[in-house]
């Protein structure tokens, strides 16, 4: 079709306007001189001053960048050895149950597994005396059991549309069992796995809710100081936090994206080169 | 699927039964188990002790007070429709700006299309709190976008009617508001992997035979999107029918949705039986959505396959 479809791109423009001037708003009003965050006072740099000034901050900051990786991996695990179970094993007791658990974090409510777990720690600690006190290892337990079911999804669906038939050529031709899982198996799923880890780390790094349920004294994660904060109202400091935030998630996405393209150039012309050389 | 003539690398005995067992003994220890302690509390009652419950010294030790408090008083009934409202609401908004950005997506050219996808993401990745907040920003009554809103609104009403400021803080519209803005990317994504896969074949032979564009949109491409529609709407209804954060921040404390309704019950009002009732009657409304939604999408994709 070579008509301009004017009224689909008008959409499209609206759209992203809608999704941009809200965040670059923000950006602005943070070079804001003003403490009022919305009337605009004339250019200053002072709220990022304040901001590594602000001992609070950076310790939350470290918190929650300790308890992302911790989870975030371990999650991975758990989740990449569930994808494998669901993905290559037809039959083993309690499979309906177990497709269930996994399932049900991702439509269960934030509120409802921030309590649910929380009301897990309180009776742990009353039948087996653990944990003494909620902090740093209940966050990663919570994180972990939401985020580990995102990874197993994305696991889970790179091993049903692989081909099984690489695994067998290189058990026929010899290899260990080990061999064949580190050799062929590891490297197609590879990019699976990694989203997976990122995806998990983005959800715990970023989560509020669960996090506010099952911390406790002393264990104040960045989005809980940023919570707290904000239900005070709007402050120009928050807005250059945001700003760090937002920039380091572009530059983030933006080179990974690059980075995730050029792999895969590489590999479409290794393949073409591989068929064109058995020609 | 046939059995493999040999045993894979993921068949050995030892190695087979940890991987199962590993997430399997987690999930049920930190999922499932926590999922029946709610359960079990919903059916407990408030006490003055720490912790906060009690059972009937004897049979059947159980009582069902929460959920008769649940259609007996009105602040449950009502949160519960607003919820649903709202997410119905916010989830019809996000179709009618998703849909002609989903499918204006599928008009550029690939690499374009690639940055479009990117763009949607993006968002997605930044911080949800942060999202709200830029919000918040926004629709308070000094600022520019509130200021611009009533001019406009004071442009287009008699003169009698012009006020200084719009009210949008704090309520219902700024909840749906902010719905709309977090969750379009749940409505876009689904919707572009259906409508990308489209024949435009389609199109051009509807066009030959004829039809004005809208009507190829009528009969063509909107009857062939429904598996995306149905799709994108639950995975916006179902995470904002659930949702505290965007009430808790800008919604109106006197008019709640029912997940801080769950929340202040249990962590203000301290009635741990109430708040667990609440919750097990939403999560019976979200596995009915989903249940809706598997039927929908297994029907669906038998269609699919019956079609040559």
């Amino acid at each position: 079709m070579n008509r301009r479809p004017i009224f689909l791109i008008g959409c499209l423009a609206f759209g992203f306007a809608f999704f941009y001037v809200p965040i670059l708003s923000m950006i602005f009003f943070s070079f804001n001189r003003s403490r009022l965050a919305t009337v605009w006072g004339g250019f200053s740099l002072q709220w990022y001053g304040k901001l590594f000034d602000n001992a609070q901050i950076l310790n939350a900051a470290i918190l929650s960048l300790k308890i992302a990786l911790l989870s975030a991996t371990l999650a991975t695990v758990l989740g990449t050895l569930a994808g494998i179970a669901l993905a290559r094993f037809r039959r083993f007791p309690g499979r309906t149950l177990f497709s269930g658990l996994v399932t049900a974090p991702l439509i269960m409510p934030e509120v409802i597994t921030g309590i649910s777990s929380l009301l897990l720690f309180i009776m742990m600690a009353q039948w087996i005396g653990w944990p003494g006190s909620r902090g740093f290892t209940t966050i990663t337990i919570a994180h972990i059991t939401f985020s580990m079911t995102y990874v197993t999804t994305i696991v889970q669906a790179r091993l049903q549309s692989m081909d099984m038939s690489v695994e067998e050529a290189a058990m026929d031709l010899g290899s260990k069992p080990w061999q064949v899982l580190k050799d062929v198996t590891l490297p197609i799923i590879s990019p699976a796995i990694l989203s997976g880890w990122l995806l998990a780390f983005t959800i715990s790094i970023d989560d509020v809710v669960i996090t506010n349920f099952t911390t406790g004294p002393g264990y104040t994660t960045l989005p809980i100081l940023i919570w707290s904060k904000v239900r005070l109202g709007v402050t120009p400091d928050i807005n250059a936090l945001a700003t760090i935030i937002v920039l380091v998630v572009a530059c983030g996405v933006g080179l990974s994206s690059y980075l995730l393209g050029r792999a895969e150039r590489r590999r479409e012309r290794d393949v073409q080169m591989a068929i064109a050389a058995n020609a | 699927m046939t059995a493999p003539a040999h045993q894979g690398w993921f068949d050995r005995r030892g190695w087979r039964d940890f991987i199962i067992a590993a997430p399997y003994a987690w999930l049920v220890a930190f999922f499932l188990a926590p999922f029946v302690i709610v359960v079990a509390m919903s059916l407990a009652r408030t006490a003055t002790q720490s912790p906060p419950f009690a059972y009937l010294p004897q049979w059947p030790y159980v009582r069902l007070d929460s959920y008769g408090r649940l259609f007996t008083d009105t602040l449950y009934i009502r949160s519960y429709l607003v919820s649903i409202r709202n997410a119905a609401i916010a989830t019809g908004l996000c179709l009618l700006i998703g849909y002609p950005m989903a499918l204006g997506m599928t008009r550029v050219s690939r690499s374009t299309q690639r940055l479009l996808l990117m763009l949607v993401i993006l968002p997605f990745w930044t911080s949800f709190l942060l999202r709200v907040y830029a919000w918040i920003g926004l629709m308070g009554t000094n600022s520019w976008f509130n200021r611009a809103a009533t001019a406009i609104y004071n442009a287009l009403v008699p003169a009698d009617w012009a006020i200084t400021s719009l009210h949008m803080m704090n309520t219902n519209f700024a909840v749906v508001l902010v719905m709309v803005y977090s969750y379009l990317p749940f409505m876009i994504l689904p919707l572009y992997a259906n409508l990308e896969k489209l024949d435009l074949n389609l199109n051009e032979a509807a066009l030959d035979l004829g039809s004005r564009p809208w009507q190829v949109f009528k009969d063509v491409t909107l009857p062939l999107s429904v598996p995306g529609i149905i799709a994108g709407g639950l995975l916006v209804f179902i995470p904002a029918s659930g949702e505290l954060i965007i009430p808790s921040l800008v919604g109106n404390a006197a008019d709640p949705m029912i997940g801080r309704v769950i929340s202040d019950q249990f962590s203000i009002a301290q009635d741990w039986p109430m708040a667990s009732a609440v919750a097990v009657a939403l999560l019976v409304l979200l596995v009915v959505q989903t249940v809706l939604y598997s039927y929908f999408d297994a029907r669906a994709r038998a269609g699919a396959e019956q079609a040559p």
